[in-house]
C-alpha cells in the first residue's frame, strides 16, 4: 500500500513550540497509518499540545489514560477489536519518559503477552512538558534541569537506556529507530510496523528546540547531526536481528554539541576535552556496533 | 456505548485556536525557484503549508507559527523570512 503524503490527520492550531519535532513527527506517523486506526497516548508534551480540553488536533480516534498505562489500554484496544472481528490498527504514540521510565512495567507486559500493536516512542530525550527534567532517555553529560550542569557536574551522569534492545529482547518480530530529519525513512518504517503481526516498537529521534536549546528552524538540521555523528544509529531489526542500517560519512560528535545549550558547558567556558572524547567514544561504539562508517571509495 | 460529552471532542476543532498570532518572522513563498517538490508542505509541523490550484505552495497564515522550518530546509532556497509586520 502506497503512502499518501497528503493526507493531513493531525490537525492545525496545536499548542506546540515553533518547530517541534514531536507535531511534525505525529504528523508523519498518521500520514503513514491512514485512517483505519486508534491511537493511544500516554502523558506527555503531545498529549498536553494537542488536545487541551475541549479542543483536539486529531482526525482519528485518540485515548489517553494515565502516564504509566498506554500499553495496557492499547492491549485492550486490540483484544476488543480483535473479538469485534475488525481490522482497525492500535498505536501508541508517546514520549520517552513515558516508555523508558514511567510506562515501562506496562510495555513489557503488552509485549510479552504478544499483542498486536505497534508502540511508536517519540524520543526527546527529557520531560519536556514538565519543565525539561532527565529521564532514561537523556544522553550523557545533557544539562537538564534535574541534572544541572555547573562547577561540580558536567550534567547527566548516565548514558541513555538502550530501549530498543530491550523491546527486541522481548522477542518483538519487529524494532526500527528513525528519526524526524528522514521523514520518508520514519513513514517507511511506521508503515512496515504496523502492517507487522505482534508487538512492534519504533523509537523516533525528536529534537526539542525548547529543551535541547536552538533554534526551532534547526529541528530537522539537528536531528540529521545526530544521525550523522552516530550518536543516533538508525536500523531495523526482524526477530531480534539487525537487517537494515543507515550507513553514513560520520561527522566529528562535536559538531552536533556545540550547537546545542544543553551541551553548552562542554565548550565554555573552557573547551573539556575529556568529556567530548568520552562522547566521541559512544559515538564510536554506535558505530562499530551497528557498522554504521561508510568505507571510502577507493 | 456512548461517551459522556464531557471527555471527547470533535475531531481536528483545535484549529479554532488561531496559532498564527504567535509568528514573529513570516515565510514568504515567493514562487520564484520553486521546483514543486513540495518538502515544505511535508515537513511543516503545523501542517499549515497546502498546494495551491497551480501546484505551487503557499502557507496558511492563520495557523503558521513561523518556525521557519521550510525556509531552511527548501533545497532551490525559494521561501525567504521575513519579520511579521502587525
Amino acid at each position: 500500500m502506497a503512502i499518501d503524503k497528503t493526507l493531513e490527520l493531525f490537525d492545525c492550531g496545536h499548542r506546540a513550540c515553533a518547530g517541534c519535532g514531536h507535531a511534525l513527527g505525529t504528523r508523519l506517523v498518521l500520514k503513514a497509518t491512514g485512517r483505519d486506526v486508534i491511537v493511544v497516548s500516554p502523558t506527555g508534551c503531545l498529549e498536553v499540545f494537542s488536545t487541551p480540553y475541549p479542543e483536539t488536533a486529531w482526525r482519528v480516534p485518540w485515548i489517553h489514560s494515565l502516564f504509566e498505562n498506554a500499553a495496557a489500554v492499547a492491549s485492550g484496544v486490540e483484544v476488543a477489536l480483535k473479538r469485534q472481528k475488525r481490522s482497525e490498527k492500535v498505536v501508541v504514540v508517546g514520549g520517552d519518559g513515558a516508555t523508558f521510565d514511567i510506562g515501562v512495567l506496562c510495555l513489557s507486559g503488552a509485549f510479552e503477552r504478544g499483542h498486536d500493536f505497534t508502540y511508536i516512542c517519540m524520543d526527546n530525550e527529557a520531560y519536556m512538558n514538565t519543565g525539561i527534567q532527565r529521564s532514561g532517555a537523556t544522553p550523557y553529560d545533557a544539562s537538564t534541569t534535574t541534572s544541572p550542569a555547573g562547577a561540580r557536574s558536567f550534567g547527566n551522569r548516565r548514558p541513555k537506556k538502550d530501549m530498543p534492545q530491550i523491546m527486541a529482547a522481548h522477542g518483538a518480530p519487529y524494532v526500527a529507530t528513525t528519526s524526524v530529519a528522514y521523514p520518508m525513512d520514519l513513514m517507511q518504517k511506521v508503515e512496515r510496523a504496523i502492517n507487522t503481526e505482534g508487538p512492534c516498537y519504533v523509537q523516533v529521534h525528536s529534537p526539542c528546540c525548547t529543551g535541547w536549546g536552538f533554534e526551532g528552524s534547526q529541528t530537522i538540521a539537528i536531528g540529521k547531526l545526530a544521525v550523522e555523528t552516530g550518536l543516533w544509529p538508525v536500523f531495523e531489526m526482524n526477530n531480534g536481528q539487525v537487517t537494515k542500517v543507515k550507513k553514513i560519512m560520520r561527522k566529528p560528535v562535536e559538531e552536533y554539541l556545540k550547537q546545542q545549550k544543553r551541551f553548552r558547558h562542554l565548550f565554555k567556558p573552557i573547551r573539556q576535552e575529556a568529556e567530548i572524547a568520552k562522547i566521541q567514544a559512544i559515538a564510536d561504539a554506535n558505530a562499530s556496533r551497528y557498522g554504521l562508517d561508510l568505507k571510502p571509495r577507493k | 456505548m456512548t461517551l459522556s460529552v464531557g471527555c471527547t471532542a470533535r475531531p481536528g476543532k483545535s484549529r479554532e485556536n488561531r496559532t498564527g498570532a504567535w509568528r514573529t518572522f513570516k515565510p514568504n513563498f515567493k514562487h520564484d525557484k520553486c521546483t514543486k517538490c513540495g518538502i515544505c508542505a511535508l515537513i511543516c509541523p503545523e501542517s499549515a503549508v497546502h498546494e495551491n490550484q497551480d501546484g505551487f505552495y503557499d502557507a496558511d497564515y492563520n495557523y503558521c507559527k513561523g518556525c521557519g522550518l521550510c525556509a531552511e530546509e527548501c533545497p532551490a532556497e525559494d521561501i525567504e523570512m521575513t519579520r511579521e509586520e502587525k
